[in-house]
């Protein structure tokens, strides 16, 4: 029996247990004294989270095909058990072999969204390990962080050695070889660094200096050694066919977030969507062979015994194979005790048809996130959905039994004028009218119409990259309007608008345009107990207010503040394949209210052609 | 075809609840590739059924779920590719046929057998030593007070534990009981109850985490409520060849 970090009672005066003891099925036993190097990956939020994501099921896997590398796992412990730790001063372990963290070549931390910074440190503070990278000796890990908020790791970049720009299937071999050459030679931790730094795609935050100007923009960044480069350049799987995919998932014994087989179809989206980082950051759109997903459908439930199978990408829609694998999961394995479950698809009239089939139609509602409430605004954030499509969509739904819609919107955006926070009370009325264009006999009870509003974050390489964000007042009074119309609407009562707080709406916009000097705000607001900020029932905003005015740093220059085009920002370092004027010429044609065609009908030269593949070779021979 | 499978879950899987083991016995039937059969419906469900849900922090060693099925290899088969599909700590012990008007495993569970034993230094601190406490707690058994609170759903009940308790004696070694208890609908006597109530003829704080309880058996009963007659659920069944 494996032999278990805590001690029962630990265990059984904690809740969920089983967040921290292994043994899922799938999980990877190695003999940690017969590899050479040691990866813990973690997620930096609570188990049932982590384990529902896949970019981290995908690196465990291919780490671990490599038999020279042990990858263990590692989540936020809850706060239960945090406080248990710190009591006991137990140190934080891997859930495979239960040994400490601190004992690992590396810990790797995916970045999934910016209000887990303080669980980062939580993970180091537990672990034992210096929060500060120039702290840290080889009796420490190699720190790296991924993910999307990689893409402007400046306000967490005390905290880390190094950062991986990109998709994780690239480059991470290169890093692991030469971690072992290192370490043979003996080579001191800064030296590994600079070998580190050469490989295209690896960031180190140590060999980088930055300068301010007095108004407090950032004036230079640049290497402080020949070995660091100037542009650090975004890594991609260019071939997503052949690419590396778990076929033995892990499979938790707790209800995770997402208790199913996830199919990967695409990464990329080509919509352009002006405000949408991942649509800009994982350019080009790169498809998987249709047959490769059929394949893999039946090894992965075979492997894990999952009763449900989804389609994951920023956009199904686009999938050029979408029909071929939906009608083969279906023909394959609906009412054999395998659920299809649909990701959220345009209404069409093929969409409709695969959910009629799938989906109990009185149980199940219509999805649309037309995220503006007018065409104008639509065509600033370049959101190619017209009204005229959704009431279609949703009278052809409503024909077909559906009776509720849900809508999705953001207030905040620029440009907002009233009238476009009234169009969102508008919108769903008219969807609410089309309901009761159908005869009485012929519809299925009242119709229900939910919308719900998100605030806008402005966040790196998106065309909204320069736009002044509200503050928390501008956004409350904006729901507020929105409420104020929907109550006005003559089907009000079928009507619903949900919105909520704006406290961590403006946190996060500080920490997705932060620059170095923010790292002091999140180091300071956890010492003071800021923990698991994501969750609304552990988010203690008056934390972060204090920390901001312990560390005299101001949230409006990174939110409200109006940002000049010729500005350089702590991000513009990496390059991402989009170039900057692209998305200079996109803000303009925001304010010019100028849709740009999605990629598939005409190439608008955003640059990452040159990566030599995906969407922008589509039909070229 | 009616089938009933005994299994043990030990060791770390003591941390795994009920739910849990539910959810993970269905992906089990997937793997192993069980031609369960699903109810009718729209989003249709294997027909399973456990015989009494294990607290989080027990182990078994005879433990039963009741499952439907449309075609089944023979016994030994069965045993061997679920045991393929199982994580360290869970094991199939026996797949057996059911006749077709067998009762299912919840409604006949009728008594339980446990070990208890005290982890280490729990009786230390009460200045005590497992042999000692062991012994006492058959004696208090045999002629203590067993008169107890239970609480309830709809309040408190005062009851004798006397006559649920069907047996008790120490383990081999001396530093364990060994006891069979009633359980199931008419009376579900936890050991923990017993235990408590023990505890408190100490004048001691019950160690919430202090013991580690084993259930050893289910049990239907096939005689009368003076005269019962004990057998295993595993005992309904037949081996398929």
């Amino acid at each position: 029996m494996r032999k278990l970090a805590l001690s029962d009672e630990i265990l059984l005066s904690v809740s969920q247990p089983a967040r921290y003891i292994g043994n899922e099925v799938n999980m990877v036993v190695k003999d940690p004294s017969k590899v050479d190097v040691r990866f813990c990956m973690c997620f930096p939020d609570v188990y049932d989270i982590g384990m529902s994501h896949l970019g981290i099921q995908i690196l465990y896997d291919m780490f671990n095909r490599r038999d020279d590398v042990y990858c263990e796992r590692v989540y936020s412990p809850w706060t239960d058990l945090d406080a248990i730790m710190r009591e006991k001063n137990i140190p934080l372990f891997a859930i495979e072999s239960q040994d400490p963290v601190r004992d690992f070549d590396f810990l790797g931390i995916t970045l999934q969204y910016e209000m887990c910074y303080t669980n980062i440190l939580q993970i180091l503070d537990l672990s034992h390990i210096p929060l500060h990278a120039e702290d840290r000796t080889w009796e420490d890990p190699i720190v790296i962080g991924g993910g999307p908020c990689a893409y402007n790791p400046e306000p967490i970049a005390p905290f880390f050695d190094m950062f991986y720009i990109g998709e994780g299937e690239t480059v991470y071999d290169q890093l692991l070889d030469t971690y072992k050459i290192s370490r043979k030679q003996q080579d001191t931790r800064e030296q590994f660094l600079k070998k580190a730094a050469q490989i295209p795609g690896i960031y180190v935050p140590s060999l980088y200096d930055c300068e301010y100007n007095e108004d407090g923009t950032l004036k230079s960044f640049t290497p402080n050694c020949p070995e660091a480069p100037e542009k650090v350049e975004k890594q991609l799987v260019m071939d997503m066919t052949s690419a590396v995919y778990p076929e033995k998932p892990l499979v938790p014994f707790i209800r995770a977030t997402q208790d199913r087989v996830v199919l990967e179809v695409m990464r990329g989206c080509i919509r352009g969507c002006r405000f949408c980082q991942a649509g800009m950051i994982y350019r080009p759109v790169r498809e998987k062979d249709a047959e490769r997903l059929k394949d893999l459908a039946w090894k992965m439930l075979k492997s894990t015994g999952h009763e449900e199978i989804s389609l994951s990408s920023l956009s199904s829609s686009d999938y050029t194979g979408l029909e071929s694998i939906v009608n083969f999961l279906i023909d394959e394995f609906h009412g054999k005790g395998v659920n299809v479950s649909l990701p959220s698809l345009r209404i069409d009239a093929f969409s409709l048809d695969v959910m009629s089939k799938v989906q109990d139609v009185k149980k199940s509602s219509l999805t649309f996130a037309p995220e503006a409430g007018s065409q104008r605004l639509r065509d600033v954030i370049n959101k190619g959905l017209t009204e005229e499509e959704i009431l279609s969509g949703a009278f052809e739904a409503f024909k077909g039994g559906w009776n509720r819609v849900k809508l999705y919107f953001m207030l905040g955006l620029p440009t907002e004028t009233v009238e476009d926070m009234e169009g969102i009370a508008l919108l769903s009325e008219k969807i609410a009218e089309r309901y009761y264009e159908i005869p009485k006999d012929q519809r299925n009870g009242k119709v229900q119409v939910v919308a719900s509003t998100s605030f806008f974050v402005p966040k790196p390489f998106t065309p909204f990259q320069w736009a002044r964000m509200s503050t928390k007042e501008e956004f409350l009074e904006k729901a507020r309007v929105v409420n104020r119309k929907m109550k006005e609407m003559k089907n009000y009562k079928s009507l619903k608008y949900n919105w909520h707080e704006a406290d961590v709406t403006v946190l996060e916009g500080v920490l997705a345009r932060g620059d170095r000097r923010v790292a002091a705000v999140i180091e300071e607001a956890y010492k003071n107990g800021a923990l698991y900020d994501s969750w609304s029932e552990s988010f203690r905003n008056e934390i972060w207010m204090k920390a901001f005015e312990t560390c005299g740093i101001d949230i409006a220059f990174y939110t409200t503040r109006e940002r000049s085009l010729d500005e350089l920002f702590p991000w513009d370092f990496i390059d991402t394949g989009v170039s900057k004027e692209f998305l200079k010429r996109e803000w303009q044609n925001a304010i010019d209210q100028k849709v740009t065609p999605n990629c598939r009908e005409r190439c608008s030269g955003c640059g990452v052609r040159r990566f030599g593949g995906g969407v922008c070779y589509e039909n070229q021979n | 075809m009616k089938i009933r499978i005994k299994f043990s879950k030990q060791g770390n899987m003591k941390f795994i609840g009920h739910l849990d083991i539910m959810r993970y016995f269905q992906k089990v039937m997937r793997r192993a590739d069980v031609d369960i059969r699903y109810s009718e419906g729209f989003s249709p469900h294997q027909i399973m059924s456990f015989a009494a849900p294990l607290g989080v922090g027990l182990t078994g060693s005879g433990e039963y779920l009741d499952i439907e099925v449309l075609s089944t290899d023979s016994s030994a088969e069965m045993v061997r590719r679920m045991n393929l599909a199982m994580v360290e700590g869970m094991e199939v012990l026996s797949y057996k046929k059911l006749p077709d008007d067998a009762g299912n495993a919840m409604s006949l569970v009728a008594a339980c057998d446990y070990t208890v034993r005290m982890r280490d230094g729990y009786t230390e601190a009460m200045g005590l030593t497992d042999v000692s406490f062991m012994s006492s707690l058959v004696s208090f058994i045999e002629t203590g007070d067993l008169q107890i609170t239970k609480k309830t759903k709809k309040g408190e009940k005062e009851m004798d534990l006397r006559p649920y308790i069907y047996e008790q004696s120490l383990t081999d070694d001396g530093r364990g009981v060994f006891l069979k208890l009633s359980s199931g609908s008419a009376a579900n006597i936890k050991p923990e109850l017993l235990l408590e109530a023990y505890c408190k003829s100490l004048g001691q704080e019950f160690p919430a985490f202090g013991f580690l309880i084993n259930r050893e058996e289910v049990y239907a009963d096939a005689g009368s409520e003076t005269a019962h007659c004990f057998v295993t659920l595993e005992s309904f069944g037949e081996d398929i060849e």
